[in-house]
């Protein structure tokens, strides 16, 4: 009995020496959460890391748990890995290390100065390094080719030639065959900040109410005569293509890649179309940040050092579809999939009229509210029919309230301004 | 006994009342307070913002519609199957069994499976197609189909929440005494008059119970609704949760938590008065 207590003593006692030494470092992320994604994530991307716990969070839990750490002066998330969008609250409140060092010593081994200045979120000092990259592109299945307009170039698209194009496809199928994420989860909210008011307006937020953004409105009701009406109920377009249901779709890439990997011989991918204005298109930049207070910062730079190696940052791009922040050749290998994709993206990048449209920077927690003013006026314009110049100036205020309240300040592509955006 | 300790019973009771103190009011009172504030200072202008919203007047009259729609045919349908199943001798159990079935799937559970049956790849449009009726996938749950929509909600609705009207109802019936029932037989009643002159007045506190809490789960619509119709179908509860989640405006969302709770005390309110219950019939 003697013998067995003082073991059982000397057992606590070794556990509860040793449990500092198994603690692992908390990694919270808001990006790679789909079960198949997390699970890569754990069992290849950060096997030579030692040990991490890779949790995932929805981005709306994850602003609330960082924030009830911050309030509880509590830390147990050493490395936070979110949107840039969704670490630009977290700088604002000046609850993130400062990250120059390793800063430095990536842009020695390649990483784009463009895209490390990116990661300072308008700050003197480094809030977070490039984690992983990342757009929107269009997919069309092969099929749907044939339905192109006569001299039209699928790769340098206009939205007339799309609008035909949707049109020649509905009266060959008897069903409209365009699809857009516009359901609950969707990124439709994007789109048109990335996508349709850079290209017919050149502006995101000054521009929002302008003869320009009446008449594009108006082009988008045209296209949507040819738009499925299930759109409105679509998250992730990769489903509805699978499954036949659209022939055509634009969505974030990592949206799409499960129908094209699954067969990519089946697809073309291809840049957005482009307006009057050009090409709009936003990247998409995921970063990796460390919270202040964070238990174990020397295990997350560490993590921060082996994620952002060309082999594992390549691994990534395989493996869950997002693309390298350094500068390295994709592998010939590559999925197959996934190449498509990166073509699209390339295609994207190097056309001659691209206009590059940031993520909305400096709204804090009122990004939602902001992504809600296109959506309502989408609502309002395209599905509910009312007049667009009355739509854009109700809308319009709303969004000048909320740059007042704010008090962000324009980014890419308006014009820059002293104090909050203006709504012209 | 209890005369000579009366503070027993409050004893007893006290870890409920504080339990139900630090989970229920405590909660309640910041939400109240989170709706009609604005940077500390008392302030409407979360409320204004719900009722200037695009989406608020519709849900009002989704969500007053689907309760019209919903409530009274579950209703008559527990009170169909509870008479049915009254008669059956072997096999009651079971049949009780199978009926409430639906009672233990989750509501988004339950919205999923009708989504799986009404969506435009789902088993009715392969049912249909295979029949020759439709010669293309049809839509029942887009925007441009309103009332489709509404009555595939609808449905849903019924199909997962009769069984908790009928377990509360044939409970109720279980209780009306047989000799009342052969009493009026012998006088010459038919089935009709028995069911309005007896059954119905005797089940009353069970009909009361059952429509309350129906009603109120009704106006608390949200699952079944989200994932059959999404954004095309705006209730309540669900503007709600797109303000807390998706627009990360926890005030607006309170405003909006806080409305649910008037109507559903409201409607608690006035089925208490219209269904008056004698006191010593209440358990």
């Amino acid at each position: 009995m003697k013998h067995i207590m003082s073991f059982g003593i000397l057992a606590s006692t070794v556990l509860a020496f040793a449990s500092p030494v198994l603690a692992q470092t908390v990694f919270v992320s808001t990006q790679l959460r789909p079960i198949e994604e997390a699970t890569v994530v754990r069992e290849e991307l950060l096997k030579d890391v030692g040990p991490v716990d890779y949790v995932v969070e929805e981005p709306p839990q994850f602003a609330v748990r960082m924030e009830a750490e911050r309030q509880a002066g509590k830390h147990t998330v050493s490395l936070v890995g979110a949107l840039h969008g969704e670490l630009s609250p977290l700088a604002d409140k000046d609850t993130l290390e400062p990250l120059d060092d390793l800063a430095k010593k990536l842009a020695a081994s390649g990483m784009p100065q463009s895209l490390l200045d990116l990661g300072k979120l308008g700050k003197s000092t480094q809030q977070y390094i490039p984690w992983m990259q990342a757009t929107y592109v269009m997919a069309a299945k092969k099929e749907a080719l044939q339905y192109l307009p006569a001299g039209a170039d699928v790769n340098a698209l206009n939205y007339d030639q799309l609008i035909e194009w949707g049109k020649n496809m509905q009266e060959a199928t008897g069903q409209p065959q365009i699809g857009f994420p516009a359901g609950p989860k969707g990124l439709m909210a994007r789109y048109f900040q990335g996508y349709f008011y850079p290209s017919f307006t050149g502006g995101v937020v000054r521009t929002f109410q302008s003869a320009d953004a009446v008449a594009g409105w108006e082009k988008l009701k045209a296209l949507w005569a040819y738009v499925t009406p299930n759109s409105t109920s679509y998250d992730f377009m990769q489903e509805p293509l699978a499954a036949g249901e659209v022939m055509v779709a634009w969505d974030h890439i990592a949206r799409l890649k499960n129908a094209i990997s699954a067969a990519p011989d089946d697809y073309v991918v291809f840049p957005a179309p482009a307006g009057p204005k050009g090409r709009g298109y936003m990247p998409v930049v995921a970063g990796l940040a460390i919270p202040k207070g964070a238990p174990d910062k020397a295990g997350a730079e560490k993590i921060i050092e082996h994620l952002s190696t060309p082999d594992t940052q390549l691994l990534t791009a395989s493996k869950v579809g997002f693309f390298p922040t350094l500068k390295v050749k994709l592998p010939p290998d590559l999925d197959a999939g996934v190449a498509l994709l990166a073509g699209a993206v390339t295609a994207t990048q190097a056309s001659k009229d691209a206009v590059i449209s940031l993520l909305p920077v400096g709204l804090g927690d009122k990004g939602g509210e902001f992504n809600k003013v296109y959506m309502d006026s989408f609502q309002r314009i395209v599905l509910q029919n009312e007049p667009v110049a009355d739509v854009l100036k109700t809308q319009g205020a709303t969004m000048a309230k909320l740059m007042a309240d704010t008090k962000a300040a324009c980014w890419a592509p308006d014009a820059k301004s002293d104090g909050p955006c203006p709504v012209e | 006994m209890t005369n000579s300790r009366p503070w027993i019973p409050y004893l007893l009771i006290l870890p409920s009342v504080a339990f139900l103190a630090l989970l229920f009011v405590v909660p309640l009172v910041q939400t109240i307070w989170l709706a009609v504030s604005d940077n500390g200072a008392p302030s409407l202008a979360n409320a204004e913002r719900m009722v200037t919203d695009i989406n608020f007047t519709r849900s009002v009259k989704n969500t007053f519609l689907l309760t019209i729609a919903v409530v009274p045919v579950q209703i008559a349908i527990a009170l169909a199957m509870g008479t049915m199943v009254a008669k059956v001798g072997r096999g009651r159990e079971t049949i009780l069994w199978i009926w409430t079935i639906p009672l233990g799937i989750s509501d988004l559970a339950a919205g999923l499976v009708w989504l799986s049956i009404l969506q435009n790849t789902g088993y009715l449009n392969s049912l249909l197609f295979g029949l020759g009726i439709i010669s293309r996938q049809a839509s029942w749950l887009s925007y441009q189909t309103p009332v489709a929509l509404f009555i595939a909600i609808a449905v849903a609705e019924i199909w997962r929440g009769t069984a908790i009207v009928m377990v509360i109802i044939v409970a109720g019936l279980n209780q009306v005494p047989k000799e009342f029932k052969e009493a009026a037989e012998i006088f010459g009643a038919g089935p009709w008059t028995r069911f309005w002159r007896i059954t119905l007045p005797l089940i009353r506190p069970a009909l009361q119970s059952a429509l309350i809490l129906r009603t109120v789960l009704a106006f608390e619509v949200f699952a079944v609704v989200y994932a059959l119709g999404g954004r095309n179908f705006p209730v309540l509860v669900g503007e709600a949760y797109n303000w807390q989640n998706q627009n990360q405006n926890y005030s607006v969302a309170a405003a909006y938590a806080v409305l649910i709770m008037i109507i559903s005390l409201a409607a608690t309110l006035i089925y208490l008065k219209a269904l008056k219950v004698d006191p010593e019939r209440l358990p």
